[in-house]
């Protein structure tokens, strides 16, 4: 009964963003960024596979950012603002499901929209070179990296859905975001200064925020080279690990949470 | 018949094209004035790779793409306004190559294009090597490097020893082609030879995708072919003159002694000239161009 | 029914079940468990004020949405569904997105919300609130409905004249204390009275009317005005008699809902005493 009823959450979740307008113009942009990628190639002959794996890649990564701190700031905001929260909560319910529905919901959302991108891209690929490499299936571990680097930031974006504003959840997210795409080099200056103080502080924040430059191989697989199945492990067991810490503590908050 | 709505919306409309028109014409003006500022050379605004590394937030191949096509259209515009000065050509390529070890062009472009003198290059071969060894460390596999390398020690500075030992480095890689163990033995042999030059740089013209790359090579091709044909043709003259107590007056003179099959021709299409004194010359109107300065040296000759 | 402020967030915070809880056996999750459990709610259905309910949704989409929290088979969902829609007069809207709903609709579906599952004790915060006579009616009929189908429906309002059309017991809530409870017959028949005119006596008669009277004597026109107890209705009447005037009317009046409701809160002012007297000056 309990799986059931967050799965309802989650559905409804995804059928809330899929009638939102703001997102289909996203996913066109990011499409049509892909198709003009064939353009970029014409200016540097012999990279431009090279080219629009990088730019399909990055446009995927960028744009799926975008609607996950969109439709993620308002996960929990919109529900208590517009107080559709309390019919929700006057059904037998427990307040963690609504969180982790509203969480699974907009993965959900990220894991469509992802795909639909996805396609623009090989549908250029296949564009530019008429055949498929046994080497392009890693073109979907990358892809595969940023579903899990996406399910990150929204478990970031839920966590301050919880309890600041719409506009305060966004900055924080996207501060986040940046810090931790640069965390290793974070953590590299601490050692370089050799100041134990510093270097505790770096370390400590390395370890605190999340780390998202893990899950960057587009340099990799443009080049057409592997990415290996132990590192896929791993990320996918980091994400996952983290991502339970922050929705934990975003049910802990929202439990916690007066609502007037 | 024009209906209602659209009447109504024409003054409008006429407005906005209107503001618009107004608008183009003003920045084809501001165009006229912004181009006496643009004269100035370009700068680069941040030169290190790292910071720009960590500035790209994991996008980093898609940035070091966007350097080389940079680097890629900086050259190209040098080279076609007849600038000599390429120095923002080894910043360029060294964030490209920062951002991403693996863009291999970038390396061959860098070893050709750093190394040639201007005005075809920025004519400064040590940052090339420094460029072709970091290139070799971020790829072992790619046995091509040593070949850039070794052509680098071999065509530009001489240096037959260093060149012989990249070739044969290279050939270690069971990837690499059979010439490259051939070419270590023929330069320690050899020395510099125009033979050797002319495979090599065949061997980057078939090797590369890259235009400018390509453009540049059978540049290279051409002239040395020019210059194996003249000496072919100078070495007749010398039998005519043995045999003829003179030199020959042109070249359809040594034709008909038969000395040639016909007269010879460039690449361009142009029939070479003979010297009174002997010695052959392009046309003055043939576009090939040749490297004098790279002419046959004797093996062994010493590191500059 | 309370002065502003006082039973909306109150009953809001019962069924949130946050702050300080006034719940009887009704409420009872069963033994061992706490009040904010899942179980407790299972019998009961609630429909807050001014509710919003996705309004990308249509309202067979948001019934469907909802019935899904509750342990029921596909079929009997669909059952109640149908079943609550059209209790709800909804059902040729089924297929209308809610952002094109009224606010009369709007109450009308969140009602058939709080229903879905058929629980014993429904409860609605302020269901009248912002709707037309006719939604009004609607909405009342609604409840009766509910009310015939042996459910407790308990709803807040500050529509006093609907409390007393409706209503078989009601409770006056002031700043979140019950100040008056009880059915509203009696609740009414406690102060009824009478109302006089009668043509203007002399001044030396305005004290002995006085003292009949249950509150001041009014004179306007030709005429005096003024309110009575039963019991002394026979005392004006041999007053008229022995000084010879006139008796234009005598009415009984209904003491109202409304009345009540205002002498209490004064009541409950005046108990506060000096302080709030102070606080109400400054």
């Amino acid at each position: 009964m309990i799986a059931a009823q967050t799965l309802a959450i989650a559905r409804n979740t995804f059928r809330e963003a899929v009638r939102d307008r703001v997102l289909y113009n996203l996913v066109a942009f990011a499409v049509i960024l892909i198709a003009s990628a064939l353009l970029f190639g014409e200016i540097s002959i012999g990279v431009e596979k090279t080219i629009l794996i990088n730019i399909g890649l990055s446009s995927i990564s960028v744009f799926g950012l975008l609607i996950a701190i969109f439709l993620g700031i308002g996960l929990v905001h919109k529900e208590i603002d517009k107080r559709s929260l309390y019919s929700l909560l006057s059904k037998p319910i427990h307040r963690w499901q609504f969180v982790v529905g509203k969480f699974l919901g907009l993965n959900l959302t990220l894991l469509v929209n992802t795909l639909f991108m996805s396609m623009g891209l090989w549908g250029a690929l296949y564009y530019l070179t008429r055949s498929f490499q046994p080497e392009d299936v890693y073109i979907w571990t990358a892809i595969y990296f940023i579903l899990l680097e996406l399910f990150l930031v929204t478990a970031v974006c839920l966590f301050f859905s919880c309890f600041s504003t719409p506009i305060l959840s966004a900055i924080f997210t996207f501060l986040i975001y940046v810090v931790g795409s640069a965390a290793s080099d974070v953590r590299d200056f601490g050692t370089l200064t050799k100041n134990p103080l510093l270097e505790s502080l770096t370390t400590a924040i390395y370890y605190l925020l999340p780390n998202f430059s893990d899950f960057s191989v587009a340099g990799v697989v443009s080049h057409g080279l592997p990415v290996g199945s132990h590192l896929i492990l791993l990320n996918t067991a980091y994400a996952v690990c983290y991502a339970s810490m922050l929705v934990i503590a975003a049910v802990w908050i929202f439990s916690k949470r007066d609502l007037k | 018949m024009i209906p209602a709505r659209t009447r109504r919306m024409a003054p409008t409309l006429g407005l906005l094209l209107a503001a618009w028109g107004a608008s183009a014409l003003v920045q084809m003006s501001v165009d006229r004035e912004m181009a006496r500022y643009r004269e100035s050379p370009e700068i680069l605004w941040i030169s290190s790779g790292k910071v720009l590394r960590t500035l790209s937030l994991g996008h980093q191949s898609l940035l070091a793409d966007v350097y080389w096509t940079r680097t890629v259209q900086y050259y190209g515009s040098r080279l076609r306004d007849h600038k000599t000065d390429f120095s923002l050509l080894g910043p360029l390529l060294d964030i490209t190559v920062t951002l991403d070890p693996q863009l291999t062009v970038a390396y061959y472009f860098g070893s050709i294009f750093l190394s040639e003198k201007p005005p075809r290059g920025a004519g400064d071969p040590k940052h090339a090597i420094a460029l072709l060894q970091h290139g070799i460390v971020a790829n072992p596999d790619e046995w091509r490097l040593w070949h850039h390398l070794g052509f680098l020690y071999y065509w530009e500075l001489r240096d037959y020893v260093r060149a012989a030992a990249a070739y044969q480095a290279g050939a270690k890689n069971p990837k690499a082609r059979d010439w490259m163990k051939v070419m270590a033995a023929a330069i320690t042999e050899k020395g510099g030879n125009l033979q050797t030059s002319l495979f090599l740089w065949s061997r980057i013209y078939d090797s590369s995708e890259d235009p400018t790359i390509r453009k540049n090579a059978a540049g290279h091709i051409d002239g040395i072919k020019a210059q194996i044909d003249m000496e072919a043709i100078e070495k007749r003259a010398q039998q005519f003159q043995v045999e003829n107590g003179r030199w020959p007056a042109s070249i359809a003179e040594m034709v008909s002694h038969g000395l040639l099959p016909g007269v010879p021709v460039d690449a361009a299409g142009f029939p070479y000239r003979l010297k009174p004194d002997g010695t052959a010359a392009l046309h003055p109107a043939s576009t090939v161009t040749l490297d004098y300065d790279h002419s046959p040296a004797p093996p062994r000759a010493p590191a500059p | 029914m309370g002065a502003v402020g006082g039973s909306s967030s109150c009953i809001r915070r019962r069924r949130h079940r946050r702050g300080p809880q006034r719940a009887g056996r009704c409420a009872d999750p069963g033994p061992g468990r706490p009040i904010g459990h899942p179980d407790a709610v299972r019998n009961i259905g609630y429909l807050p004020e001014n509710p919003y309910f996705y309004d990308y949704l249509t309202a067979e989409e948001l019934l469907d949405y909802f019935s899904r929290f509750f342990p029921m088979s596909p079929q009997r969902r669909r059952q109640r569904r149908e079943l609550v829609l059209e209790q709800a007069g909804l059902a040729e809207f089924r297929n209308v997105a809610l952002r094109k709903f009224s606010k009369g609709m709007l109450q009308r579906i969140g009602v058939a919300q709080a229903v879905l599952h058929n629980p014993e004790i429904v409860l609605l915060d302020e269901p009248m609130s912002g709707l037309d006579p006719v939604g009004r009616r609607d909405v009342r009929n609604l409840i009766l409905q509910l009310k015939s189908e042996g459910k407790t429906v308990f709803f807040s309002t500050h529509i006093l004249s609907d409390a007393e059309a409706i209503c078989d017991r009601v409770a006056i809530l002031q700043r979140g204390k019950l100040v008056g409870v009880g059915q509203i017959a009696e609740l009414l028949q406690r102060q009824s009275g009478f109302e006089a005119v009668i043509e203007s006596c002399p001044a030396a008669l305005l004290p002995r009317l006085q003292a009949l009277a249950s509150a001041p004597v009014l004179a306007s026109g030709g005429h005096h005005r003024m309110e009575l107890a039963e019991e002394n209705v026979q005392g004006l009447l041999s007053l008229c008699a022995t000084h010879s005037i006139r008796l234009i009317s005598l009415n009984p009046l209904r003491f109202s809902l409304e009345d009540y409701f205002v002498e209490l809160l004064r009541a409950g002012e005046q108990a506060r005493g000096p302080d709030a007297a102070k606080a109400k000056a400054s």
